[in-house]
């Protein structure tokens, strides 16, 4: 008996010493080194996002070029996406083997779930005021921005649970490109802040045909006049707008709530008239307004380029684009006093590695991002609007904003209105909260939109019982009860490592084979003690 | 005369076996399944059951996966199918499934969305490629949209990567006749490792060209291509 007891307690013993090795070692936090060894040879990579845009594949290649010349002994590789979902997905997967980009063009949402690691991503405060290689740094090789000189609000966006961990990079906006030339042959005058009352009415108007199926305003058998390309933006925004919940900054989930659910009735009455559409059910927005098929189209100022008849980009051949004036305009109101929009855009993380060294050469090249020539080239590709007040105020950038419409090029003047639109609404722009959960959280509110337009195209009744149970659906597909300000500490800490757990059951089942056998001991005593 | 009966018993049998034998037929459709005319004639938004033959398969992620799919009579293009990465496995060219979803159109392309599947047990079935290269430019091609198609004698205008290197999908413009057309290797079918990504990468604008693939459509034709010959 004592054998077999042995033996298991040494079994549970060698167990736990195995899992407690299973884990990967525990990535030290980073430390700033004193110097930076210009003799060592570096090797970064640098994982990058561009719209589909050959022109800032060339920005990002020189910007590489560039810097390799200010810094012999730091190598960038870039790797470029056209989707942050693919950059997040290959992060999410090369976690776990080690194997980071160093730097990387990403959402704070998607950071947020990063830094579910240990130390994965690097806290940027103390290197932003680091004298020798923060911002404008005394042995920084470039003329950085100092920390003022970036735009506070944007700045901002990058704080996670009081650390900053990301930097801006590009910021843009949602803009409303409308063709300006149906909206006045519906009868209408597009007024000085549009509202969704507005929209909806145009919208709906518009759906008239003659006999054979022709719609009215544009003569064409195919007209939706309202096109939302992000539909996660569409719910946060209203309810926004109208001061009803979504998250709060602890990551309590407030989106499934009456506010919403009003709106999605009235998502469900201009599907059902043909008068609404979004981006995942019918295509993109600008594809329609370029031929004439869209009054209405809400995509992001970085999609400028695609906007209008005379968009430099497009997918559409030419012979199906219609000629009409393209008016550019802040999203719908429902409070035209107080507008708000969503502030969006790419910003960069610097991910941890052993070696302080590789690190710090890491944030060197994430700085140099936000240097005057990149920050202005790149926002010139799209409506974007570059993060510091010192790109934003160089005399280069001033010249251009001021050009607008003058080619169809680079100052095509869809793009550089919807870039002023930005600039404009940057003090009435928000972000929603980011927690671990937060890019889930965005994925329901769209989704939200997505199947309520779906069930009203297929003839489904859209009625309390139906958002009810879509809003149980997506709260299980999205696992958002698992998260929450209810379970903050949950919510801060996350969840115990698997490893953890397995090493906890056998410390405590160790602890009552122990038990056990002294119990057993003990009883045998009593008994011999008893027969004697 | 034992010998003749038994002889005659085995000629029998063997001939009664070969008479049960049933002809394989491919465009034969299981109790509820729409033939291809009932769904092409099915409006959008409606529910659809169709059973056809898998001629490709993109990659699976996330328990969805995206299938090109055929049957003697037309094509399907079932967009992220709920699917695990144990049947994703199974589908292999010529497997028939049963697929339920609705019918939907993007950009143009109509396909079955939201839809998930089921494994028929029959005989494998893969298409021959047709060739269409003289509906180019004309309203029948699109009557062929998504079959597995051949084009001859097409000349290169241009190869685009969509990242400015290879990795993610190529835009190859080709033209016939004087008008040019958008076509596509799409990255999660035939990954950067294929043979086509690769002979694709060394095409120069004036190379005439045979090529197959699925007469997919983004705005007009953009064929997914599979293969292409050099002439």
């Amino acid at each position: 008996m004592k054998k077999l007891i042995c033996a298991l307690i040494a079994l549970v013993l060698c167990l736990g010493t195995l899992s407690g090795c299973h884990g990967t070692k525990r990535q030290k936090a980073f430390e700033i080194p004193e110097e930076f060894d210009s003799e060592k040879q570096y090797t970064i990579t640098f994982w990058a996002k561009n719209d589909n845009n050959t022109v800032q594949q060339e920005i990002y290649k020189n910007t590489v070029a560039s810097f390799e010349e200010l810094y012999p002994n730091i190598k960038v590789e870039l790797k470029l996406y056209s989707d942050y979902g693919l950059i997040y997905n290959d992060v999410i997967t090369n976690i776990s083997t080690g194997t980071t980009p160093n730097v990387c063009i990403t959402y704070p949402d998607h950071i947020a779930t990063y830094m579910t690691g240990d130390d994965t991503v690097v806290p940027l405060d103390a290197l932003m005021a680091d004298e020798k290689f923060g911002l404008g740094g005394s042995e920084v090789r470039f003329e950085a921005p100092k920390k003022d000189e970036i735009i506070g609000k944007y700045l901002e966006e990058g704080v996670i649970g009081g650390v900053q961990y990301a930097i801006p990079f590009m910021r843009s906006s949602e803009a409303c490109y409308i063709n300006k030339d149906l909206v006045e042959k519906l009868g209408f005058t597009l007024p000085e802040t549009l509202t969704w009352d507005f929209v909806w009415e145009v919208s709906e108007k518009a759906m008239e045909k003659d006999a054979e199926g022709n719609f009215l305003v544009n003569g064409q058998k195919v007209l939706i006049p309202f096109i939302y390309k992000s539909t996660d933006n569409m719910m946060i925004q209203i309810l926004r707008q109208q001061g009803a919940a979504y998250s709060t900054e602890e990551g309590e989930i407030g989106l499934f709530n009456d506010t919403a659910k009003e709106f999605l009735f009235e998502i469900a009455e201009h599907t059902a008239s043909g008068a609404f559409s979004t981006f995942k059910i019918s295509s993109y927005p600008g594809n329609f307004l370029n031929a004439g098929q869209c009054i209405f189209a809400i995509d992001s100022t970085a999609g400028a380029t695609w906007m209008g008849a005379h968009s430099p980009q497009g997918d559409i051949h030419e012979d199906r684009k219609v000629e009409f004036e393209t008016a550019v305009m802040a999203i719908p109101q429902f409070d035209t006093e107080n507008p708000s929009m969503i502030s969006q855009g790419p910003s960069v993380c610097v991910f941890n590695k052993p070696d302080n060294g590789e690190v710090l050469a890491s944030w060197l090249f994430a700085q140099y991002l936000l240097t005057n020539d990149i920050q202005i080239a790149y926002s010139q590709t799209e409506g974007y609007v570059p993060v510091t007040a010192k790109a934003q105020n160089d005399p280069v950038y001033v010249d251009y904003l001021s050009r607008e419409g003058e080619d169809n090029d680079l100052y095509y003047d869809v793009k550089i209105k919807a870039t002023k639109l930005a600039i404009e609404y940057t003090d009435k722009s928000f972000v929603t909260p980011v927690f671990n959960g937060s890019a889930s959280l965005r994925n329901a509110a769209g989704q939200l939109i997505e199947e309520v337009a779906k069930a009203t195209r297929r003839n489904k009744t859209v009625d309390d019982a139906f958002i009810e149970n879509l809003y149980g659906e997506m709260t299980s597909l999205y696992r958002l009860d698992g998260i929450g300000g209810g379970q903050s500490g949950r919510a801060e800490l996350g969840e115990l490592p698997s490893t953890a757990v397995m090493l906890l059951s056998v410390i405590g089942a160790a602890w009552v084979f122990i038990g056990v056998y002294l119990l057993i001991g003990y009883l045998k005593k009593r008994k011999n003690q008893g027969n004697t | 005369m034992k010998k003749i009966l038994a002889l005659l018993m085995v000629l029998c049998m063997a001939v009664s076996l070969f008479a049960c034998a049933e002809k394989f037929d491919p465009a034969k459709k299981s109790e509820g399944v729409m033939t291809y005319a009932e769904y092409d004639a099915a409006a959008l938004d409606a529910e659809v059951v169709i059973e056809a033959y898998v001629q490709a398969t993109q990659s699976w992620w996330d328990n969805k996966i995206t299938a090109y799919l055929q049957d003697p009579d037309g094509a399907y293009f079932c967009y992220e199918m709920a699917c695990s990465e144990e049947d994703a496995a199974k589908l292999t060219q010529g497997t028939k499934i049963k697929v339920t979803g609705f019918k939907a159109a993007w950009a143009g392309e109509v396909e079955i969305v939201d839809c998930s599947f089921e494994f028929v047990e029959s005989e494998k079935w893969v298409a021959e490629a047709t060739d269409v290269t003289a509906l180019l430019g004309t309203d029948e091609l699109i009557k062929h949209q998504n079959k597995f198609v051949t084009f001859k004698g097409l000349t290169v205008v241009g190869v685009e990567y969509k990242n400015g290197e290879p990795g993610d999908d190529v835009y190859v413009t080709v033209s016939k006749d004087g008008a040019e057309y958008s076509f596509c290797i799409e990255i999660y079918l035939t990954g950067a490792d294929t043979d086509v990504y690769k002979a694709v990468g060394e095409l120069q604008a004036g190379d005439t060209v045979d090529v197959d693939g699925f007469l997919y459509w983004y705005e007009g034709v953009n064929t997914h291509i599979t293969n292409i010959v050099k002439k």
